[in-house]
């Protein structure tokens, strides 16, 4: 509820403005996320990069070299590394979106959830299309 | 969601037309008017100010205005030299105290003022800042300390005294504070940038003993990691400081802490 709100609502005018500013208190967390989004964006920095030579260099490729793009072991390795990073640098990012904008709690929860399943089964996905491609299956 | 239109009763009407008669000087002032007591829409009235015979900031016009033309314009003002901090408000687009904004120095066409962003309106150009205040007590912003009193004061070395020059000066005037978007959608949980850059303040101090427990009550997704580094408070602050390097330094030290 907004501040504007709540300045209506007689209960919260019946309790001590300290009691709503302390709240729950400090959930001693949120530096591990902070500092993992910082990480995966410098990481993203080189990763992304290859990323874009490297699809650059399989344009017009016909599918067998482009299946050997893929399979070159160090690919394989970036490709995945990439995928992973990309993953979760979205899901701490969104999470930061939906916990700002998203304020009816069960949408957020909802939300905050669905974004994580997506991610998950998007990297699994994506880990068994390099996966199989590299290991020749 | 975040709300990002005003609530039907909060719409802005066209208010009341204030001209300057014989005028050498004219200059209008567009002023945000909202009345609890008598039940309408919040407006904007219009008021010419002859500058002619005004002071040269705008807390000058405002006070002419309330002394001569509508004395129900209603403003917190005290000491107009940007110390107090009581006469914040959003002019000419701008979170500043009126006191030290000067008129001239607004884009040219009418001046538009406004209360501070986003807070609940008391009255008029009157925000209520019980929350913000509550905030600031929040983080007990006294020194704190285990060792016992000494018998004289306690002594800092110059350098250590640098530490809070560009924090010392914050005169919680809420500037910053309302001009953050992170403050505006979650204002109930985020400390805002003044709130923050006051916590650091002890959080540096060389005499302060409880620094660690400071960083404990800072570490939290919503009291301290809610600034996205948008800058606003450090573009906004009347008293030229940057609350957005106090929130940095938080951060570093917190990660720091940890390895």
């Amino acid at each position: 509820m907004s501040a504007n709100g709540q300045q209506h609502d007689v209960r919260s005018q019946l309790r001590n403005p300290l009691k709503r500013a302390r709240g729950l208190g400090s959930a001693h967390s949120g530096v591990g996320h902070w500092w993992t989004q910082r990480v995966t964006a410098a990481a993203l920095v080189f990763l992304a990069l290859w990323f874009v030579v490297t699809v650059l260099g399989a344009l017009h490729a016909d599918y067998a070299t482009a299946r050997s793009i893929v399979a070159r072991p160090w690919n394989a390795v970036l490709l995945v590394a990439f995928v992973l990073t990309v993953c979760w640098h979205a899901v701490l990012g969104l999470q930061i979106v939906i916990e700002d904008y998203v304020h009816t709690r069960w949408k957020e929860v909802a939300l905050l959830v669905l974004v994580k399943f997506i991610a998950v089964l998007g990297t699994l996905a994506t880990l068994m299309a390099v996966l199989h491609v590299a290991l020749g299956a | 969601m975040a709300e990002f239109s005003l609530p039907k009763n909060s719409k802005v009407q066209p208010g009341k037309h204030y001209p300057a008669k014989g005028a050498k000087k004219p200059r209008t002032f567009r002023i945000y008017r909202w009345n609890p007591d008598d039940g309408q829409n919040p407006r904007i009235d219009t008021y010419e100010v002859d500058l002619a015979a005004c002071g040269p900031m705008v807390l000058d016009a405002l006070l002419k205005i309330k002394n001569e033309i509508d004395p129900t314009l209603t403003l917190r003002r005290s000491c107009r030299e940007g110390i107090c901090g009581s006469c914040a408000m959003n002019i000419d687009g701008t979170n500043t105290l009126a006191c030290t904004k000067a008129i001239e120095d607004c884009a040219s066409g009418d001046v538009k003022i406004y209360p501070l962003p986003h807070m609940p309106v008391v009255k008029d150009l009157v925000p209520d800042l019980t929350h913000f205040y509550a905030q600031f007590a929040s983080i007990r912003p006294w020194l704190r300390t285990q060792s016992a009193a000494p018998d004289r004061e306690r002594l800092q070395s110059p350098e250590d005294r640098k530490k809070l020059d560009g924090l010392y000066e914050c005169i919680l005037c809420a500037c910053c504070s309302t001009s953050c978007p992170s403050y505006w959608w979650n204002g109930d949980r985020y400390l805002g940038p003044a709130i923050l850059l006051q916590a650091y303040r002890w959080i540096v101090d060389s005499r302060d003993e409880d620094t660690g427990a400071r960083l404990d009550d800072l570490e939290d997704p919503f009291k301290l990691y809610r600034c996205h580094t948008i800058m606003n408070c450090a573009r906004t602050c009347p008293k030229g400081l940057n609350p957005a390097k106090a929130i940095a330094e938080i951060k570093k030290l917190i990660v720091e802490r940890r390895s």
